[in-house]
């Protein structure tokens, strides 16, 4: 992380993650949004709304729908229609959004929508955990994760210059942990309008609904030509690693403040372990790290910024030279019994010269509390692995023997 | 006038949806946007790269053309582009009585300025004719057939006119494409109409129901005739226009001409149902005053 604190610091407020968010989003000059309510995004959409009520989002219609099935829908047809568009959910009402998303994406559609991470439904939890988004992956959006408050405002602009880049044209979903983010006040400076207006020009696409030049959307497609689009997706995607780090890069320039790119490293030079994670654990592991380092272990933080694409050429760079990998997941791929960093990095590192073992720990599911010492406690099943080899690739970590 | 609707498409001979395409799009010109759920409207009219359509269309998914439609109406309003655009989302009567429902709702109820028109053929065509909330009284689809102990589809077609008005639209009208004139005309006043308006047209479909392909508007008038489907129209709620019917032709004679309902002359006990059927239609009549 680059970032000039002390210049900074005079434009700091104190708000709450949420309020961020919307600010953000305000700063960058959306013309349709439409979103339905739920804990922990709710404050995202009531705050959008009092910026409408108070007239401080010129040139924007907001759709209150009456599901968000029909949130994402509208904006189909919005950003189709040459609309910067923008949604915010989380959990259930991402899952009811599923159909959708591949309609977005499939259509090329440059929409913008913040994940407040959140557990999925049953046994019905409304705190935080990854399962939500990670169960998207496939749905051929960008999945961006973010550390901090700071990050996730800042990272909503990043979002939309990503997605409407011409070479790209693919839907951004900006994923913030749950009312660890959504609800906790921190200081951060709020977006700029005038340094935005220079970062993110107007959205001007080359295809839209337009009377004086029609042109057909969704069309249907058999087997001679189906197969084209989802490549042409995932070239997209391809490009998208670049844009995604001259996004950051472009950032840094214009406002000071950079989180890395696909990825972000600390202490990862000469470190014997490597701890794998996205979103606010982010910042826990880096105080362990620290802890740690002042005793003399060898330990680095990899964090990963761009879940989709996932950047397996900036992984395996920071990896190869460790002597373990420990991917942390709040999520689980039931019947696998693996979270998604730790399969896809195991898989990245398949067919490869690099010869490192990987281990993968399923933390913090449903808002458990995810302390220093779990991730210590993780560190030390690490050293085992340097030790004598890997026992269990991966598992559970603080179950309560108890309830089981 | 130029057809917007390009010939070529691949609708079946006699195709109900083509016909009711073209005559929205000959009542709303060339400056519109159709919005379509899945169907065999969007099936027919999009194989890639080729697209039957001389208008900007969107095809999103089977439930929610209503919601996309008011993305379009909220995208141009917001960057000043409205002019006089009109938004027209036309789908089947699956994708707007049954899983559209909710979408449907959701738009008029928020009014946004745009019309919907409902292509009812009464079945879902594109899967090939299963039942649908619009499937009349006795007919046989595939997953209501006429079986040993049954008489088809027991239940009667949801009254979506009347739901569309209890929404607060302050158009809605029943049309046929049968009566192209009647259609244009109630599309066009529709469109031209401020808010959420509705015209739900019907619009038989020879290969659902079996008839041949030279006999859709035949088919599509027995129905007015015989009071199986009224024309009306609606302001703010209440009916002000009805189209009379002077000497109504017996179910019958409607029933006759299409395979759906064979089995209703062929099994015994299929009298019971046809009386069942004309009681439907002198209820049409007794309450749109038909006659
Ligand atoms: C969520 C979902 N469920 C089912 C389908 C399959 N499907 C596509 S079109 C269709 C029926 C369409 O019926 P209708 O709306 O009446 O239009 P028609 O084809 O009869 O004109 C169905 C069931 C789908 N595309 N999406
Ligand atoms: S099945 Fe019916 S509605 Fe579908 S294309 Fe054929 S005639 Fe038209």
């Amino acid at each position: 992380m680059k970032r000039d604190f002390e210049k900074d610091k005079k434009d700091m407020v104190v708000v709450e993650g949420s309020y961020a968010v919307a600010s953000a989003v305000k700063s960058c000059r959306p013309n349709v949004i439409s979103a339905y309510p739920i804990t922990p995004q709710t404050h995202i959409v009531e705050d959008l709304s009092q910026f409408m009520a108070d007239g401080e989002i010129p040139n924007c219609e907001y759709i209150m729908v009456e599901s968000e099935f029909s949130a994402l829908s509208a904006l189909v047809g919005s950003s189709a229609a040459g609309a910067r568009s923008y949604s915010a959910t989380t959990s259930q009402g991402l899952e009811l959004m599923h159909e959708v998303l591949f309609n977005v994406s499939g259509m090329r559609l440059p929409v913008v929508m913040t994940v407040a991470n959140r557990a999925v439904s049953a046994p019905i939890n409304i705190w935080n955990d990854q399962q939500d988004s990670i169960s998207q992956r496939d749905t051929g959006w960008i999945q961006l994760y973010a550390e901090d408050t700071q990050e996730v405002s800042d990272m909503t602009a990043q979002a939309f210059k990503i997605a409407e880049d011409p070479d790209v044209l693919l839907p951004v979903m900006t994923c913030m942990d749950g009312f660890i983010l959504s609800h906790v006040y921190e200081p951060v400076v709020l977006l700029d309008d005038d340094l935005v207006a220079e970062y993110l020009p107007p959205f001007e696409p080359e295809f839209k609904l337009d009377p004086k030049n029609p042109k057909t959307f969704g069309a249907f497609a058999d087997p001679n030509s189906y197969t084209e689009f989802r490549f042409l997706q995932q070239q997209a995607m391809n490009k998208a690693l670049k844009t995604i780090e001259d996004a950051a890069d472009e950032f840094y320039d214009l406002f000071g403040r950079y989180y890395g790119g696909l990825i972000d490293t600390y202490e990862t030079d000469d470190a014997d372990i490597i701890l794998m994670a996205m979103g606010s654990i982010v910042g826990t592991i880096k105080d362990v790290v620290d802890k740690l380092r002042a005793n003399g272990v060898k330990v680095g933080l990899l964090k990963v910024r761009s879940f989709r694409p996932f950047p397996v050429e900036a992984i395996k760079n920071v990896i190869k030279d460790a002597k373990v990998v420990v991917a942390l997941d709040k999520n689980i791929s039931i019947g696998l019994n693996e979270g998604a960093l730790f399969t896809e990095t195991k898989a990245s590192l398949y067919n490869t010269k690099i010869d490192v073992p990987v281990i993968g720990f399923m933390i913090g599911h449903g808002g458990r509390d995810i302390p220093v010492e779990t991730i210590e406690n993780i560190i030390d099943e690490a050293k085992k692995v340097i030790d004598s080899g890997i026992s269990v690739e991966s598992q559970f970590t603080d179950l309560k023997e108890e309830l089981l | 006038m130029k057809s917007l609707l390009a010939p070529g498409h691949r609708g079946c001979a006699g195709c109900c949806d083509a016909m009711a395409a073209k005559f929205t799009l000959m009542a709303a010109g060339e400056d519109c946007i159709v919005v379509s759920p899945t169907g065999c409207l969007e099936v027919m009219t999009t194989p890639y790269p080729e697209s039957s359509w001389d208008v900007p269309f969107i095809h999103s998914l089977f439930e929610n053309n209503a919601a996309v439609a008011s993305g379009i109406e909220a995208a141009l309003k917001a960057k000043g582009e409205m002019g006089n655009t009109k938004i027209i989302a036309m789908g089947g009567d699956g994708a707007t009585l049954d899983i559209g429902m909710r979408s449907v709702s959701g738009a008029f109820e928020r009014g946004h300025d745009f019309t919907f028109v409902c292509i009812d053929n009464e079945a879902y065509m594109n899967t090939g004719v299963q039942r649908s909330g619009a499937t009349p009284f006795a007919a046989s689809t595939t997953t209501s057939p006429s079986g040993t102990v049954s008489f088809g589809n027991i239940r009667p077609k949801k009254n979506m006119p009347a739901i569309m008005a209890a929404h607060g639209s302050p158009y809605v009208a029943t049309t046929s494409i049968g009566y192209p004139k009647d259609m244009i005309r109630k599309v066009k006043t529709a469109v031209d109409v401020e808010g959420p308006t509705y015209v739900h047209a019907h619009s038989p479909c020879t290969t659902g129901w079996g008839f041949d392909t030279s006999k859709t508007v035949e088919v599509a008038k027995m129905a007015v005739e015989t009071c199986l489907w009224p024309l009306y129209e609606m302001e703010d709620g209440e009916i002000t226009k009805v189209k009379k019917v002077k000497n109504p032709k017996p179910v019958e004679d409607y029933l006759k001409m299409q395979r759906r309902f064979k089995h209703l002359f062929t099994k015994e006990g299929g009298d019971d149902f046809i009386k069942q059927i004309q009681a439907l239609a002198d209820k049409n009549i007794e309450k749109f005053g038909l006659q």
